[in-house]
């Protein structure tokens, strides 16, 4: 009898394992074709030498050996890291805005809206939208003009000017999403914390460094991985607003843009090979820094438990 | 008596202090949120703009003509045309069936018990840390190799397949839900499949809609994965490719008003649907974050 019902359980068990693998098989063929396999392939190309037709050659580590000592590379590596700078500049921006939107104040959905806006914004179109406000005899030069009576300078050509241009594109673009982040993570803070702050006499400072501050860590935390991973991957807002950069080069070229030039766009001969090896350098980059953000989470998040 | 008179406007006090402050925040706010909008709005008015008004060394900010003919004429260009079409055609099969591959996959990862599931979705879930930077040189490979490279399917295969975020997203939402409701449905003779679509799908709707919504705006944006597989042939750009193709050919003649009317019509279904669903859509976010 016993054996009987582990028999027939152990057979309901295998019905549900049977659905529950046909279920999932669609997502994991996926996962192996279009993630798996192509990781792999990709490791392997980047020992070899290959323009796309004919034969592989195995160069072993030529291909690494050569981005360490191409300028282009260190220059697209230390562009796309200085691009990030616009991620703390907008962390902070949207944290006032948090704030300011989580007071008693009418309009809070219309204002949220409207910071919203460039967030599900094609980033083609406002890149190129971009553009056109950044030219010489631009709106953004014309609003300068009109406000302070500067004569703004060339904002994509000037080397000294094009990446803050960009960084400040990329903060227009962004900042809406980090605010409505931020403002879910305030309406989430207790309001006995404040209250009990106020009783004790903690001033707004005091507040916000001991409450506000370190309840938003884990929100803070979610937001600069996500943006840092994104922000890696820069080049459509390259591809736009910098190409015409004096020297491109080296004030403005990415890594993402660089890999996409030597693999699909030069006429002499697509380098797969190096464009691999060069994709290998920015997943480890990515990697080593997720991994580091979520080692240093547990020493500077704040949790309940 | 008086002492409660006293407190209540000392109350007082403190309260229109705050609303004082209150009243410039918004002001601010406001301010700031008109800044954010501002270059949209330009966007439209360019749209609406002669040729040399826009390439005008003085600044022009209001058309002197509105010429709203621009965007009856824009559809007179077959590049435009083809775009919004091949946007779609990559679009709606992507979600139709990914958004049906996705549910199931996070109704088994959810509800049912099968050897090596948290292996598969830490697989799965490991993959939203590789850049598509790092697999787009080995997928443009194996679809040229197939074949598939002038054709549209190697925008629409990978995502017909699954999306990991809307899988995790789902999953998620289906937690809350108690698993007896599955045995109580066995007990009545339903087959799993039957479970998912009669009892869990109906569950999910709301939040496979949202997140559908979200897929959507990330497909139709979409530029780097086309240009990689597609890039090359022009009848199969999508509506973003044209643009970019538009602001190219703009380096020779000159032509803002159509760059920003295409500009304008590319993002109205996406600025359509996040005005008509911003509720769902901003909570969806926020809860990302906070359940991170």
């Amino acid at each position: 009898m016993a054996t009987k019902q582990k028999h027939k359980l152990s057979r309901a068990a295998r019905q549900e394992e049977r659905a529950g693998l046909l279920f999932i098989l669609a997502p994991i063929v996926g996962f192996l074709c279009f993630m798996l396999f192509p990781i792999c392939f990709s490791i392997v190309l980047s020992f070899q030498s290959w323009t796309g037709i004919g034969d592989m050659r195995f160069v072993g580590f030529d291909n690494f050996a050569e981005l360490f000592t191409t300028p282009t590379f260190w220059y697209s590596l230390g562009n796309t890291f200085f691009y990030l700078i616009g991620i703390p500049i907008g962390m902070i921006i949207a944290l006032f805005l948090a704030m300011g939107m989580n007071r008693k104040i009418p309009g809070v959905r219309i204002l949220r809206t409207m910071y919203y806006v460039p967030v599900v914004s094609s980033l083609v179109a406002v890149s190129v939208l971009w553009n056109q406000i950044y030219t010489q005899s631009g709106l953004l030069n014309a609003v300068l003009k009109s406000l302070f009576g500067i004569d703004g300078p060339n904002w994509l050509y000037d080397p000294g000017t094009v990446k803050w241009a960009i960084i400040i594109f990329t903060v227009w673009k962004g900042v809406g999403g980090t605010t409505v982040l931020y403002l879910a993570g305030l309406q989430n803070i207790n309001r006995s914390y404040y209250e009990a702050a106020e009783i004790d006499g903690a001033s707004g400072w005091k507040r916000f460094t001991h409450i506000t501050f370190p309840l938003l860590t884990p929100i803070s935390f979610y937001i600069i991985i996500t943006t840092i991973i994104g922000g890696l991957q820069i080049y459509v807002e390259i591809n736009v607003l910098a190409t015409g950069a004096y020297e491109f080069t080296k004030t403005a070229i990415t890594v993402v843009y660089y890999i996409y030039d030597v693999t699909f766009n030069q006429m002499a001969g697509a380098r797969m090979g190096y464009g691999a090896a060069i994709s290998w350098i920015l997943t480890i980059i990515i990697l080593i820094i997720t991994l580091i953000q979520f080692k240093v989470q547990n020493r500077w998040v704040y949790s309940a438990d | 008596m008086a002492k409660d008179k006293s407190n209540g406007s000392t109350g007082e006090v403190l309260s229109t202090k705050a609303k004082v402050a209150n009243v410039i925040i918004t002001v601010l706010l406001f301010l700031g949120a008109i800044v954010m909008v501002f270059p949209l709005i330009y966007m439209i008015l360019m749209s609406l703009m002669t040729i040399r008004e826009t390439i005008s060394t003085t600044f022009v900010l209001i058309p002197e003509e509105w010429q709203w003919h621009n965007y009856v004429d824009i559809f007179s260009d077959s590049q435009f045309y083809n775009g919004v079409v091949n946007s779609v055609i990559v679009a709606v099969p992507t979600l139709i069936i990914g958004c049906f591959t996705s549910s199931l996959a996070a109704f088994a990862f959810a509800k049912l018990r099968f050897r090596g599931k948290n292996v598969f979705f830490m697989c799965l879930l490991a993959t939203m840390m590789i850049p598509f930077a790092s697999i787009m040189i080995p997928q443009y490979v194996m679809f040229s190799k197939v074949g598939l490279l002038n054709t549209l399917l190697p925008l629409i295969l990978p995502g017909a397949l699954g999306n990991i975020s809307v899988i995790f997203f789902l999953r998620q939402n289906l937690a809350g839900i108690p698993s007896t409701l599955v045995e109580a449905a066995l007990i009545d003779g339903c087959g799993y499949f039957k479970i998912y679509y009669a009892i869990f799908l109906p569950l999910m709707k709301g939040s496979l809609a949202t997140q559908a919504i979200l897929w959507f705006m990330g497909i139709w944006n979409d530029y780097l994965a086309p240009q990689v597989f597609v890039g090359r042939t022009q009848r199969l750009y999508t509506l973003q490719l044209v643009i970019m193709k538009y602001f190219e050919d703009n380096a020779t003649v000159a032509n803002y008003p159509k760059i920003m009317t295409a500009s304008v019509f590319s993002m109205l279904p996406t600025l359509i649907l996040f005005f008509v669903f911003q509720r769902f859509i901003i909570e969806s976010v926020a809860l990302s974050g906070i359940k991170g």
